[in-house]
């Protein structure tokens, strides 16, 4: 029994995590058709937004609130400087603006901070731990879960009940005619990379709060993870990220549980391999996004 | 009202549309007939700002809106229902109309009247309130975007043809309602192959060849044209 509540919890504050990171990477590529390469480094920022505050003596969720909103910031700054200069022209030139922007914000942070790690301050809380029915338990992993829920319920509200959300749904099946009804282009993105930032906030805490460092190259890992959810989840749409994202906590969570300590070094090629087996018996992904076409 | 002057539409080196000009008086409903590839729905898209101009003037109601982006086109006044009947299959109908009203979202009572009397006019659209609009049929996603146009409170509406895959039931239906709105005062210029459908609702008609407008004139005048199906089948 303690073991089976121990797994759930395991799964669902991983899945958490996952669900929101692929999430912020999905609402972008939902509405643009393009992967977001500099999303890891949302991430990042938020870590070093932390590390460069902590000195401050601010209270820890103010700290934690500067993280997100600098992460939010950055995400739009992305789409000003990525994507809106050649978003029009190329697909490929985007691409490469984006991987661009995803050095550059690394190279800063080499530079101007440091190659190595550095820590985050973390309230006493994130390292406690409780016990529920004799499973040992971290509050990180129970606070995880009530943040994804929480975020994942605002997320859906967004898009299923505001002009906004419906707006960027619309935009995300049909751009243009999105726009021949006067929906902004520009604001529709912007916002999209704005909410797209947050989660990539509220993720960056939670994700360094495991750690409790941050480095430059901290936002590879999530952006990964990210990517291969949305993949296993399908491409466009909103829940196959979330679904995706759980899924892939489950197979991570499990092959932790059962491989051996020789082969538990290679548990990211076993979870890939799963992935393939995913993507072969559904190469659309699990869930279908939105229609693109229209019926005849 | 609209007036088109010179205008040239290019995709690359391909010339779509030449230099064509013509004018949509106040309450009028105007109809631009051709066959595939005349350059129709290059002209439809270039005015309402989903495509650039390559040469010449869209005026509307005196104001220059030739470079104007799709979203300020329909702040203009001007609402375009594309020939692709774009429903956004995955939103509900009342999600689809809300989204016609984007414009004037904080009218909401202005909104909702609107909506009544489009509801009035189309009532399967009322029933089917609640359902995704891809699980409409042809014909009803059809008058969704129509009604959908509406919503934004346009003076001029573009309509690029709306009777395309549909039953000759629902075609009569369509033309029916576009009667109606033109009764009401509302400026429309109607993209046609259905030329005597289109016909017997305009006021007058120009026809399109190759990029060009090769004749104009009232509609009775077009009708007593001979050669018209000639311009249809390549002659």
């Amino acid at each position: 029994m303690a073991f089976a509540i121990q797994f759930t919890i395991d799964v669902l504050s991983l899945g958490g995590a996952y669900a929101l990171m692929a999430l912020g990477l999905v609402i972008v590529y939902g509405i643009l058709r393009l992967v977001n390469f500099a999303y890891g480094e949302l991430i990042m920022v938020a870590g070093y937004t932390m590390f460069l505050a902590s000195g401050s003596g601010l209270p820890w969720i103010i700290m934690a609130l500067l993280a997100v909103v600098m992460a939010i910031v950055f995400g739009i700054l992305t789409d000003y400087v990525a994507f809106r200069p050649v978003r029009a022209k190329s697909v490929t030139a985007v691409l490469i603006t984006s991987f661009a922007f995803s050095n550059l914000l690394q190279n800063a942070a080499l530079l101007f901070i440091s190659p190595r790690p550095r820590n985050v301050p973390l309230p006493e809380i994130f390292s406690q731990t409780v016990t529920i029915g004799g499973a040992i338990t971290p509050v990180r992993n129970l606070i995880t879960i009530a943040a994804s829920i929480v975020l994942l319920a605002a997320v859906a509200f967004l898009m299923r009940k505001t002009t906004l959300g419906i707006a960027m749904r619309a935009a995300a099946t049909n751009f243009t005619m999105a726009r021949m009804l006067g929906v902004p282009a520009n604001l529709i993105i912007s916002s999209a990379f704005a909410l797209s930032g947050f989660l990539a906030g509220v993720v960056g805490i939670l994700w360094i709060g495991r750690i409790g460092t941050v480095v430059p190259g901290v936002g590879l890992e999530p952006l990964l993870v990210a990517f291969i959810a949305t993949v296993i989840g399908g491409m466009r749409s909103l829940p196959g990220a979330v679904v995706g994202g759980f899924l892939l906590a489950l197979i991570d969570t499990t092959l932790n549980y059962t491989l051996s300590q020789d082969l538990l070094k290679f548990r990211d090629a076993f979870t890939f391999s799963l992935v393939i087996l995913i993507l072969l018996w559904r190469p659309q992904g699990l869930i279908k996004g939105p229609a693109s076409g229209q019926r005849t | 009202m609209l007036d088109i002057s010179d205008l040239s539409v290019s995709y690359g080196t391909i010339r779509a549309v030449r230099g064509i000009s013509f004018t949509v008086g106040k309450g009028e409903l105007v109809s631009l007939l051709g066959a595939n590839g005349a350059g129709k729905s290059s002209t439809i898209k270039c005015i309402a700002g989903a495509l650039k101009a390559s040469g010449g003037s869209i005026t509307l109601e005196g104001r220059d809106i030739t470079a104007a982006s799709p979203e300020q086109v329909v702040r203009a006044g001007l609402a375009t229902v594309p020939e692709t009947r774009d429903v956004f299959p995955d939103l509900t109908v009342a999600e689809n109309l809300m989204l016609g009203a984007y414009i004037h979202r904080r009218d909401q009572a202005g909104n909702r009247e609107n909506l009544d009397r489009l509801h009035t006019l189309f009532p399967r659209l009322a029933e089917r309130s609640h359902q995704p609009a891809g699980t409409l049929s042809g014909g009803e996603q059809q008058m969704l975007v129509i009604a959908r146009a509406l919503m934004s409170r346009p003076t001029v509406l573009l309509l690029d043809e709306p009777s395309l895959g549909l039953a000759p039931a629902i075609v009569e239906r369509i033309f029916e309602m576009i009667e109606t709105l033109k009764k009401s005062g509302l400026t429309i210029l109607l993209v046609e192959q259905n030329v005597n459908q289109a016909l017997a609702v305009a006021d007058r008609a120009y026809v399109m060849r190759l990029g060009a407008i090769v004749t104009s004139g009232t509609a009775d005048e077009i009708r007593a044209t001979s050669d018209l199906s000639a311009h249809y089948l390549g002659g």
